[in-house]
């Protein structure tokens, strides 16, 4: 199993001007590690990561999205891999973290931890869908999930994490949101 | 336009015109029998619109927020079972955040010549009320006439940056 932490670091170093849409605790993870402007965090109803990458892998096919999810988020929106397979944007990134846990909400199990999501995103249109447990194996995906023709998804299974200290409240500014929106405009 | 008797048929080819006189681009959907001749199945074939079917109702909230970040316009076309699905992530995106969420909303069931208030489908007559508590505006869809009213709605959505809702009354057709 992975380390989220570990993971993320290594996917930072090699992003540069790609948007990256984060979620709960892989949104926390995520900023604490490359907090930048073209971050953007899926705000309000757990689940609609996917989807609101999605709008903004319509509205901007010049740029790679990458989203970092949760499984217990991607269940709570399972559709959206039909919707994403169908519309099957080629700049479209989906990496789930597998950890079999509502971290975020106390870190209850989810109604099945063995569920396989790169069998069901594959079913569900997404051909190009990968399950990876090593750290050096997602290591050596990493430019391919930034650069191979989409849309991509992976089943990164990983270590339940803490839950540590976090501030929605600074997450989902006005600030945040507003400064995405002109590092979008701006590049 | 030209307005109408209550009692003529509403033409979704007028929405749709209205629609995309107001920029929109893309049609975010979960089908509803009331708006599926007149609206949708047009909207299907019409080359100028992109329609995203989606699997239910709160995908289309986060698509049009990610859309509208690149600045793309969309509609949301939905039945009020699934505005009514939809609640938690109306009231993140629309409410929380202020963004510019535009729904078209079909009240199927709802009774001709009664005000949906007034209808006797429980479901109907909340519609109105829930949009009022949560602070969007909406305007009656019910004759031609009232197509009118969609693309300046879109239009001061997107401006100033808040959620609009078009409720459909009547059943649109396709000529």
């Amino acid at each position: 199993m992975i380390d989220r932490k570990q993971a993320w670091a290594a996917l930072a170093r090699h992003i540069t001007d790609e948007i990256v849409v984060a979620t709960y605790s892989s949104a926390t993870d995520w900023m604490a590690i490359a907090d930048r402007p073209l971050n953007y965090f899926a705000f309000g109803a757990m689940g609609l990561a996917s989807s609101h990458a999605l709008g903004l892998a319509l509205a901007r096919p010049d740029k790679r999205v990458i989203v970092l999810d949760g499984d217990g988020s991607l269940l709570m929106n399972l559709g959206t891999l039909v919707t994403i397979g169908a519309v099957a944007p080629k700049n479209f990134t989906h990496i789930v973290g597998h950890n079999g846990s509502y971290e975020a909400n106390g870190g209850h199990p989810i109604p099945n931890r063995q569920t396989d999501f790169a069998g069901i995103a594959r079913s569900s249109g997404i051909a190009k869908a990968q399950r990876i447990n090593q750290l050096a194996d997602f290591v050596r995906a990493i430019p391919g999930l930034l650069k191979d023709e989409g849309p991509l998804f992976v089943d990164l299974v990983i270590e339940q994490g803490e839950l540590g200290p976090r501030s929605y409240k600074d997450m989902y500014s006005r600030a945040r949101r507003e400064a995405f929106r002109q590092a979008l405009q701006a590049g | 336009m030209q307005a109408n008797t209550p009692q003529a048929p509403l033409q979704g080819a007028h929405i749709i015109a209205a629609v995309k006189q107001a920029g929109v681009k893309h049609i975010l959907s979960v089908p509803d029998l009331h708006t599926s001749n007149g609206l949708l199945k047009p909207i299907a074939q019409d080359q100028e619109l992109t329609l995203i079917r989606t699997c239910k109702e709160d995908e289309t909230l986060g698509i049009a927020a990610g859309l509208s970040y690149g600045n793309k316009r969309a509609l949301i076309l939905v039945q009020w079972t699934g505005f009514l699905y939809a609640m938690n992530a109306i009231r993140a995106m629309a409410c929380d955040q202020s963004m510019p969420m535009c729904m078209m909303i079909g009240l199927l069931g709802k009774e001709p010549d009664v005000p949906s208030r007034q209808s006797a489908r429980f479901g109907v007559r909340v519609v109105e009320p829930i949009l009022d508590v949560m602070g969007i505006a909406y305007h009656r869809i019910s004759v031609d006439a009232d197509a009118e009213l969609i693309a300046p709605a879109i239009e001061q959505a997107y401006a100033q940056s808040k959620p609009i809702a078009f409720l459909i009354e009547r059943r649109p057709v396709h000529a």
